[in-house]
């Protein structure tokens, strides 16, 4: 599918999705959304742009092996996850700060716990479809 | 109440493999790791033994959500022991691997996958929700899955194929099962489901309920008419891996079979000799199977079904003594069958073949290794004092007391059929006169391995045979301990009472 | 709506166990698929459906109203699928690499499991 119509658009899309997907992510908790479905659309992002312009092109703009994504969200998840068991709170506790940030909203282990929700589908994903877009 | 320390060998488990997963390119790195992180496992776990041994049952609620409506970490006696199990083999098969493991597939994350697949057995074990069980298990099928395929040999791929649909089968069961208890009772919690299930009305529907548990269970644990998929698959993989497989993999599905049986749905008489049959015949066609097998790692594969049909027995004859001889042996076979994959890993480092026609003679090359490995065979065998016969003897106990004179017949004929083929096995490759085998080039023999290697192999087999004698000769030990373990599951109220708080 | 729903449901078991007897590993794939499907809206169905009512509490309120959609079946309905998704995932991966080695569809070409080795 290399119509220059869709190569273009998919140049405008990636960042715009990729954006949106981030969004997605932050929105997560009390409003439909989250890490899962953030990642996911991330993930369809690359999808997108390795539809119209190559595999090998998207592998290049990513720069690293997405398999690396995993081990990073993992470690963000557990960490965020065991967080609460250093104030004396059961495992998985969320903790909020008291004050929240502005544009992101208020922020506590969940949205960590989300962000490596995320970055784990993102690894997970781009390995799947690479994986199967080999050699096809 | 709560207790953070108990999720703490899953947590960890899970912290190595993150780790290991940062060092992917660094081979003889993950190997360290990996050992160092599973003998810290061994011993969080043994803590976490003496602590339920001690202060009684331990239960968690995640994230501070009270019990019926969270999800419930418990850990009784029988999960704290399971997960104590579950690291020795964890331990002594990351060591075996360190030397039987080809550099290939470690480059595809042989380790961090082996980690994830001892989280999620401990999970399973120490998990106190129904759905939540259901989660660990689709965590340990996918770690085995990868470990099954990783090297992508032709009978390894075959052989996933229907390891890979069975299991997804089962899930997909398992999964109708959770939707139609949740629809009965409204609860996930496996305490609350004690009380709510034994309010139900409609009973037919938990009966259908019951038995759909019984087959997905069934099919993991792979029982008499559910088994297919073992035999051809655990053949396939690299020794470690069968090993591994082997050793917990069905006995995961023998636990969820225990605990469902006696805390959710206690069975009425029908389904006691539903699962009595199943047990006889389990046994039966096991043994059977083993008998005329030539490959060694396949009659081990068969022996795993004979003997999951002893577990079975015991839940079948439903008395706490039953129960206890099931506990026993479960706590045996875990130990026993890991070691044998090992042992028929090292036997084919030697030779260059797993087929029993072919092998020969190993007892004059190799005296002393050959005396080494006659202890997990005569213990799974169960000549007294070695660790088999306790766990019978305590079955054969528990049939009598309840008069199931057909039950008695099949574990002393599953017994014989298993005495007849491991005498077989021995003679065929320990005594027999063996021809010199053709050298294949692509196999790197025992000898050619480094001292290091070597050592790492020996060394996994003598410690798990050290343990299985340890269980054979602490028997009355490990004996209190399964009698508490029966009569707290035949009695669930402190388990409830742990969880709940009523 | 619930009728129509187990009528769905059963129609997802009976294709998915039909598609799981066929000899093709793809539609062995399908099956399975379908059979899952069908599991995670039987999950849906015996949640209770209610219509129209979800389980958010408004800014004005402290607590939900008397009728509310239970959030449990759907919870456990997102996590079946995501698991399903990283199993599928590797099924289908897995018979892509299958078709490779033996080079063929049919279930009863696989048995090289059973050879005397």
């Amino acid at each position: 599918m290399k119509t220059i119509i869709f190569k273009t658009a998919s140049a405008y899309l990636l960042p715009l999705l990729l954006l949106f997907s981030v969004f997605i992510l932050l929105r997560g908790h009390y409003l439909p959304g989250g890490g899962f479905v953030g990642g996911l659309m991330a993930a369809i992002a690359f999808v997108i742009h390795s539809f119209a312009n190559g595999i090998d092109k998207t592998k290049n703009i990513i720069k690293f092996h997405p398999g690396f994504l995993m081990p990073v969200g993992l470690l963000l998840a557990l960490t965020a996850g065991s967080l609460p068991l250093a104030f004396g709170d059961t495992f998985m506790t969320g903790l909020w700060m008291k004050q929240s940030v502005p544009v992101i909203g208020s922020v506590g282990t969940a949205l960590f716990f989300d962000t490596g929700v995320y970055l784990v589908v993102i690894g997970v994903t781009l390995t799947i479809i690479f994986t199967i877009s080999e050699g096809l | 109440m709560s207790n953070p320390y108990i999720v703490l060998p899953v947590i960890f488990q899970l912290f190595v493999a993150v780790v290991l997963m940062f060092s992917w390119n660094r081979k003889n790195l993950q190997k360290l790791i990996s050992v160092i992180g599973s003998l810290i496992a061994l011993l969080i776990s043994l803590l976490l033994l003496l602590k339920v041994n001690q202060e009684g049952i331990q239960a968690m609620q995640a994230g501070g959500w009270v019990a019926p409506f969270g999800i419930t970490f418990v850990a009784d006696t029988f999960s704290a022991l399971l997960v104590l199990l579950t690291a020795i083999a964890g331990l002594a098969v990351s060591v075996f691997s360190v030397g039987s493991i080809r550099n290939a597939r470690i480059k595809f994350g042989y380790f961090p996958i082996l980690h994830l697949l001892i989280m999620g057995l401990s999970g399973a074990f120490l998990t106190g929700d129904i759905f939540n069980l259901y989660v660990w298990f689709e965590i340990i099928i996918i770690s085995s899955f990868v470990l099954l395929t990783i090297g992508g040999e032709k009978a390894q791929i075959e052989g996933a194929i229907k390891y890979v649909t069975m299991n997804l089968l089962a899930s997909v069961i398992f999964l109708t099962a959770i939707a139609i208890l949740y629809g009965l009772t409204g609860s996930l919690n496996m305490a609350d489901l004690s009380i709510q299930v034994a309010a139900v009305e409609n009973r037919g529907l938990v009966n259908v309920t019951a038995i759909l548990f019984l087959i997905g269970f069934g099919i993991k644990s792979a029982v008499f008419p559910l088994y297919f998929w073992l035999p051809a698959s655990y053949h396939t993989p690299p020794p470690a891996i069968s090993a591994i497989f082997g050793g917990l993999l069905t006995k995961v599905g023998v636990y969820a079979l225990l605990r469902v049986f006696t805390l959710i749905f206690i069975p009425d008489e029908f389904l006691t000799w539903v699962i009595s049959i199943m047990a006889m015949l389990t046994i039966l066609t096991g043994g059977l199977g083993a008998l005329i097998q030539n490959n060694m790692r396949k009659v081990f594969s068969y022996l795993i079904i004979c003997h999951i049909g002893f577990m079975l027995a015991g839940l079948g004859i439903y008395s706490t003594i039953a129960i206890a001889g099931a506990v026993f042996y479960l706590v045996h076979d875990i130990m026993v069958k890991t070691n044998l994959f090992m042992v028929s890993g090292l036997i084919f480092k030697f030779k260059g073949t797993y087929s029993m026609r072919l092998l020969g003679g190993f007892y004059k090359e190799q005296p002393l290794l050959s005396l080494l490995m006659a202890i997990p065979l005569f213990s799974l065998v169960g000549i007294p004092p070695l660790s088999g016969f306790w766990g019978k003897l305590l079955l054969i106990k528990g049939a009598i007391a309840s008069s199931n004179i057909l039950m008695i017949a099949f574990i002393i004929l599953g017994s014989f059929l298993t005495l007849f083929i491991i005498a077989k096995l021995w003679a065929a490759v320990f005594w027999k006169d063996g021809a010199e085998l053709p050298r294949k080039k692509h196999i790197k023999y025992f000898e050619e391995l480094k001292p290091l290697k070597k050592k790492a192999m020996i060394g996994s087999i003598a410690f798990l045979s050290v343990i299985s004698l340890g269980i054979g000769f602490g028997a009355e030990w490990i004996m209190r301990l399964s009698m508490t373990i029966a009569e707290n599951l035949m009695d669930p109220a402190p388990y409830i009472q742990a969880v709940l708080g009523i | 709506m619930e009728i129509l729903l187990v009528i769905i449901i059963g129609l997802l078991y009976a294709a998915g166990i039909y598609m799981m007897l066929r000899r093709s590993l793809v539609k062995l794939i399908i099956g399975l698929i379908l059979l899952g499907n069908g599991a995670n809206l039987l999950i849906f169905l015996l949640g209770k459906i209610v219509k129209g009512e979800p389980p958010i509490i408004a800014d004005t309120e402290k607590m939900l109203g008397e009728i509310y959609a239970d959030p449990v079946p759907q919870a456990l309905i997102l996590t079946a699928i995501v698991i399903s998704f990283g199993l599928q995932a590797f099924a289908i991966i897995l018979i892509k690499r299958a078709y490779k080695v033996v080079k063929t569809d049919d279930l009863d070409e696989m048995n090289a499991t059973d050879e005397d080795l």
